[in-house]
């Protein structure tokens, strides 16, 4: 039984260098009010063992890095106050579905080679624009919305962690891949839904989703990967029947510097830039 | 790529009954998959069942005896059972992976509240139909009501 002020950190640690199966070792460690599930790891590595290896970087839940397995949950370790998961043992391991490299470092290799297959970027048709282009584009507030939930994906791979049909089907894009294509799909200025669509279409992509729901559950940025799955699916469906529309883009010309000030169009700032 | 060694650690079908804890939907999807197991089973031993025709009336007779024991009933009815949920969990699945019901993207604010509480009101609803038609089947197919 720890100490009131302490916690017991049960590591699943593997090293396959070294180790043929993993083992589960146990560290207490003094808990502080607030206290997060990485400030826990720094501790242990700092006094107790150096070797312990997993991923961290930003330490406020935007990089990504140091998704893990939480109590049974995928959580990012930064983001996670070590009161909100338990009063006494906090149990980590690297994330499921994925080789483990070291500890609670999980290989994403396959993650980030399935979201690159996927064209995650704005892909415009017109090449010569590339070169010259002749404007900028104009998004209305709705037109925005409709893909700005699913930009704040963090790459954490969390949902891919959580995802059953991940768990059971080695060759299902997952729930990240997947929702980013549908984030480019859904912007009105991208032209490579052609593209994505040899991969959307495959087998073991969109159509394999059957909403369990557990990559939106465990989404520590709100992205709601179930959800653009889903509407992916529909876009694949007008596609294949022939109703998908592409939603208008307007292109405004900026002001040339030839014409009058008074033909001029007034750029205001928008409320949050800096007044110098 | 790299070249660390690395050891696979896919949960496989492990992750559908013990990996972590599910929500309401993936515990659905579990009921589905396996519910359309049953189904399936069924549909396979019915059709072979029913076959026994063509090696006589005797034995299609002696198959039928078997058919009313009550183990069988019982039998009969948890495949009834499975097929009222996946038919009603299905309809759900259907109209979500349609886009229904899931709703349109919103701006993620905290604390997050997204397609998993849009499509919850559809979900209650199909269970309560499911049950209804589940204790309706029971007590049809047990005599409970005799």
């Amino acid at each position: 039984m720890p100490r009131t002020n302490e916690i017991i950190f049960s590591i699943r640690r593997l090293y396959p260098a070294v180790d043929a199966v993993p083992h589960t070792q146990r560290f207490p460690v003094e808990l502080h009010p607030g206290m997060t599930v990485l400030e826990g790891l720094l501790q242990i590595r700092e006094s107790q063992d150096a070797s312990l290896a997993w991923r961290f970087s930003c330490r406020m839940g935007v990089c990504g890095s140091c998704a893990m397995i939480v109590n049974g949950h995928p959580r990012l370790a930064c983001n996670t106050q070590i009161q909100d998961v338990s009063r006494e043992e906090v149990r980590l391991a690297p994330l499921a579905n994925y080789p483990v490299i070291k500890d609670l470092v999980a290989n994403l290799d396959t993650l980030f080679e399935q979201h690159a297959a996927l064209a995650p970027y704005i892909a415009r048709s017109d090449s010569a624009e590339l070169i010259a282009p002749g404007g900028e584009f104009r998004q209305t507030p709705a037109q925005l919305t409709r893909f700005l939930q699913f930009s704040g994906c963090i790459k954490c791979g969390a949902c891919m962690a959580a995802c059953p049909t991940v768990a059971s089907d080695t060759r299902f894009f997952g729930p990240m891949p997947l929702t980013a294509a549908h984030r480019y799909n859904a912007d009105n200025r991208d032209d490579g839904f052609a593209t994505r669509k040899r991969h959307m279409r495959q087998r073991h992509a969109a159509e394999h989703c059957h909403y369990a729901g557990e990559c939106s559950r465990v989404c520590p940025k709100g992205v709601d990967p179930a959800r653009a799955l889903q509407l992916l699916r529909r876009e694949l469906l007008l596609d294949w029947l022939g109703l998908r529309r592409r939603q208008a883009l307007a292109m405004v010309q900026p002001a040339s510097d030839d014409q009058p000030p008074s033909q001029r169009r007034v750029q205001t700032p928008p409320p949050f830039t800096v007044q110098r | 790529m790299n070249d660390h060694p690395a050891v696979e650690q896919r949960l496989g079908l492990v992750r559908w009954l013990t990996g972590h804890r599910h929500g309401i939907e993936g515990y659905l999807y579990i009921c589905h998959r396996i519910s359309g197991i049953v189904l399936l089973l069924f549909l396979s031993l019915h059709v072979l069942v029913t076959s026994s025709r063509l090696f006589g009336e005797e034995t299609w007779q002696t198959l039928m005896s078997l058919t009313h024991s009550p183990a069988l009933k019982f039998l009969e009815y948890l495949v009834f059972v499975a097929f009222a949920f996946h038919a009603t969990n299905g309809v759900r699945l259907i109209l979500i992976e349609l886009g229904f019901a899931v709703g349109k993207a919103e701006h993620p604010v905290y604390p997050y509240r997204g397609s998993l509480h849009k499509q919850r009101p559809l979900m209650i609803v199909l269970m309560v139909v499911a049950a209804v038609l589940i204790v309706l089947g029971g007590f049809d197919a047990l005599r409970l009501g005799r």
